[in-house]
């Protein structure tokens, strides 16, 4: 709870203290991944603690930001109207996608979440209206009213810190609410929840619609942080990209999302502008296959540090 | 729309198909027999498509290209299977997802640093002309000579399968690994010759592709949604599904493609049509695949049960 | 209380259950026997639900369950207990048994408030603890238990969602004799309020418990009555008593 808090003021005192230093970048770096991070603990939701393998998330983060992109273009600049309707379409879509998809089961459920992101990354590929493969590049940023530009890095960190905050805590209660323990029990033995009389498919589909939700804000928020939306947001490898986070940070840990869009939103970061010389003598063009470090870093993860960064960080704490 | 353009677009969706199920028949295997999901299957449909330029241009003949980069393809899909692979069996399918994914971006980048971003391989001379298959409909001899190799294939490993004591092995393995096992199989040399001959196959469609698609890096993820679409159609473990499943998928994607926008055409306005038509041909394949699904979850061929 | 007519299932060109008729009367200890392979789980899988019939009638406590998935069975009070222990090994004993206090009691659909301040639950779940005799490992972690506490687990999770009849699949499966003797003592403790059908290997404790026996054997019902008559009649000696009473 101290270490929470501690983050948390951290959290808090980062843009102040970048203000102040005339980093004004990277308090718009640190608003992305924190969107990243809202995005990837959604995911958590459903694949840390619901045991669902869904690896088409992408599709909900993608359908937000759309949405909302597509209202500030038509005109409609109130996030008040925007983010919301963001949120009502990707759960309707999670709600859809999840109905069929929860019908079948292990390998079947993956692919099939695969294949209906693949879905809708054509869908909006193909909209010629709103930019097609191009993509759509927005006016503005989204606006909040209240006396709050978003067009001000500061402003907007906060208002991203404070939906990042409001969504850790809410899945912290989610977890520990009677819905979460069923969710974690369907997880563990999905059979024996069944047998214990709990229609197991209703959960997962609510959990399914609630994560999907939550992907669509943070996919609201990115549209407006990037005043940029293309439909490569929709991709699989967008999906397995959140999924990496996810594994980083750690799996069903309630900060696992922000560890992991953290760590991988840095390194990248760092690699690409911090250049090592010995290692740029041996591939000139290291920064180009970051992918490469990435692949590795992640197999070594799989094969051996299965339970991410803050399994590691527990597991210490209780040996 | 005359009945020659269909006939046209059916052969092309036939070829297509007949190609998906060459992926398609490796990865129904490899989860039927191993349980495993193995996404970096469509890398090595990219590595058989570079090496068989690397080799089309070393040897200055097509087809000792591609009969080159079939077994180099498999060799390095065995030698993958055994030093990483083989640990994912036991795993979860959350890490196997996740490690085949991470395997897909490492190979992706040792692809460009090797060859970079694209290869070339150009059409074989002798096969690039068309071919009249009846009065006013000429078709190109490439495309007949994939559709050719393809039911061979499709012939051979049915034989393989049905008829021969490793396919029963195979197929045994598929419905019931349990039994397989305690039937005293030597399951690890099963399973890395089955992945082997996965990555062959996935060779022969990447290399015969080549002439037609571009070889390019991130060229097997496209395709390896197709297939896996085909499988979960089919039924896992499945090879007649795959076939069955592959053909759909090629036939109605490529028709879909080639006249849903003229059929829609008749019905809307051509501003409705020509924006809906693409789009809802993309959507064609996924939305057969909801429909096989909701009535029919594991398929329409399961292996098991 | 249970009653099963033309029960039957095939898988492929087996038949597991070959028009089964059965009876359970409210307040017995009903034992199912017969060989391995009988059919006896496939039989306890059609009647919790797990399993779809494709011939016969099931009717629980006068209602026609032969359509209901099987959590809705449960929901009429018809709950089972797992021949392979099926429990949540990364919970403790207590938060297994509180879960399945849980599921019987109402909705799942709070998300705000904290199940660790529901102690109704949690009292619930000690009382279900003391019924199987696990009421001094409540903190141990299911996986940490040894086989037979976990069996009895099982059993606890079926008899935590207060059933009005529990089907005991093989609940010594795996045991020794003093554990065996513990689990019938269990068993004794429940019967007054719960509605038994038991399917065991274990002769000792089908003598012991049961009112009335029924045994399968190739998926057919060959016998079925009170112990003593089953004891003595010949078609079951030969199926499958017989080598086992002479010793």
């Amino acid at each position: 709870m101290r270490k929470a808090l501690f983050t948390i003021l951290l959290l808090i005192a980062f843009p102040l203290a970048m203000q102040w230093l005339g980093y004004l970048f990277y308090v718009s770096f640190a608003s992305r991944v924190m969107i990243y991070a809202i995005a990837a603990t959604s995911l958590n939701l459903v694949l840390g603690y619901g045991g669902m393998l869904s690896f088409g998330h992408a599709a909900f983060v993608g359908a937000g930001a759309y949405v909302a992109s597509i209202l500030v273009a038509e005109g409609v600049a109130s996030a008040w109207i925007g983010w919301p309707a963001a949120v009502a379409a990707s759960a309707a879509l999670a709600w859809v996608i999840g109905a069929i998809s929860l019908r079948t089961r292990g390998v079947y459920f993956i692919m099939i979440t695969l294949a209906f992101a693949q879905m809708m990354f054509y869908l909006v590929n193909s909209m010629k209206a709103y930019g097609g493969d191009e993509g759509l590049t927005l006016p503005r940023r989204a606006e909040l009213g209240l006396g709050l530009d978003l067009g001000n890095e500061v402003v907007f960190y906060y208002v991203v810190l404070f939906v990042l905050l409001a969504a850790l805590y809410a899945l912290h209660r989610v977890v520990h609410s009677r819905f979460g323990r069923v969710l974690i029990a369907i997880r563990e033995n999905e059979a024996r929840v069944e047998a214990l009389g709990v229609p197991v498919y209703r959960y997962q589909l609510l959990c399914f619609v609630i994560a999907g939700a939550a992907g669509g804000l943070a996919g609201a928020l990115l549209a407006s942080h990037g005043k940029y939306v293309n439909p490569n947001v929709l991709h699989w490898l967008q999906s397995g990209t959140l999924m990496i986070m996810v594994i980083l940070g750690g799996v069903g840990h309630l900060w696992g999302g922000v560890i992991g869009a953290a760590v991988l939103l840095g390194l990248e970061h760092v690699i690409a502008d911090y250049p090592l010389p010995w290692l740029a003598q041996v591939a000139p063009n290291y920064p180009q296959h970051a992918s490469l470090g990435v692949g590795i870093v992640l197999l070594v993860i799989v094969l051996f540090a299965p339970q991410g960064i803050a399994g590691l960080v527990s597991r210490k704490r209780h040996a | 729309m005359s009945w020659i353009l269909i006939l046209e677009q059916s052969l092309n969706g036939l070829q297509f198909g007949l190609v998906l199920f060459l992926l398609a028949a490796g990865l129904t295997l490899v989860f039927g027999i191993m349980d495993m999901i193995n996404l970096a299957h469509g890398s090595l449909y990219m590595l058989g498509a570079f090496l068989a330029s690397t080799f089309v241009q070393l040897t200055g003949s097509f087809l000792a290209g591609v009969l080159l980069a079939i077994p180099a393809t498999a060799v390095l899909g065995m030698l993958l299977e055994v030093s990483i692979l083989r640990t994912l069996y036991t795993r979860d399918h959350l890490s196997q997802v996740l490690a085949t994914f991470a395997l897909i971006l490492i190979i992706n980048e040792l692809v460009r640093l090797v060859w970079g971003s694209d290869a070339a391989l150009p059409m074989p001379a002798a096969l690039s002309g068309p071919v009249e298959l009846l009065p006013g409909l000429r078709y190109p001899a490439y495309r007949l000579v994939i559709i050719g190799v393809g039911l061979a294939v499709a012939l051979i490993l049915y034989l393989l399968v049905t008829k021969t004591r490793v396919g029963m092995l195979v197929r045994a393995g598929a419905s019931n690994r349990e039994m397989a096992l305690a039937m005293g199989v030597d399951i690890k040399l099963l399973f890395t010759l089955v992945f082997g001959a996965g990555a062959a196959l996935c060779a022969l469609a990447g290399s015969m592709l080549a002439p037609l698609l571009a070889v390019q890096v991130g060229m097997g993820e496209n395709i390896l949604i197709l297939a896996f679409v085909v499988i979960v159609i089919g039924g896992i473990g499945s090879i007649r599904g795959a076939l069955v499943g592959a053909v759909l998928v090629g036939v109605v994607d490529t028709i879909g493609r080639a006249f849903l926008p003229i059929l829609l055409g008749a019905f809307f306005q051509p501003r409705v049509a020509s924006a809906a038509g693409p789009a809802l041909a993309s959507v064609m394949i996924y939305l057969i695949m909801a429909v096989v699904l909701y009535f029919r979850p594991q398929g329409l061929f399961p292996a098991r049960g | 209380m249970l009653e099963l007519r033309n029960v039957t299932k095939r898988f492929g060109g087996v038949v597991a259950t070959d028009d089964v008729a059965l009876e359970v009367a409210q307040g017995e200890v009903h034992a199912l026997i017969g060989p391995n392979g009988a059919g006896k789980t496939t039989l306890i899988g059609q009647i919790s639900g797990s399993l779809r019939t494709d011939l016969g009638t099931i009717r629980f406590m006068e209602k026609e369950v032969t359509a209901l998935r099987q959590h809705e069975r449960v929901g009429l009070g018809l709950a089972r207990s797992y021949q392979i222990t099926s429990i949540f090994k990364r919970f403790t004993v207590l938060e297994n048994l509180a879960l399945a206090v849980q599921a019987r009691s109402g909705s799942s659909f709070s998300f705000w408030r904290p199940v660790a301040a529901e102690a109704a639950l949690f009292d619930e779940a000690r009382m279900v603890s003391r019924e199987i005799g696990l009421a001094g490992r409540l903190e141990v972690t299911a996986g940490n238990l040894a086989h037979g506490e976990q069996r009895a687990l099982e059993v606890g999770l079926a008899l935590a969602t207060r059933p009005r009849l529990v089907l005991l699949d093989e609940p010594m499966a795996g045991m020794g004799p003093e554990e065996s003797l513990r689990m019938i003592a269990l068993i004794e403790r429940i019967r007054s309020g719960v509605t038994v059908l038991l399917v065991e290997h274990d002769m000792d404790a089908v003598f012991r418990l049961a009112d009335r026996i029924t045994v399968l054997v190739n998926g057919r019902v060959i016998a079925t009555g009170r112990p003593e008559a089953i004891r003595a009649d010949p078609q079951v000696r030969r199926a499958y008593l017989g080598d086992e009473l002479a010793a």
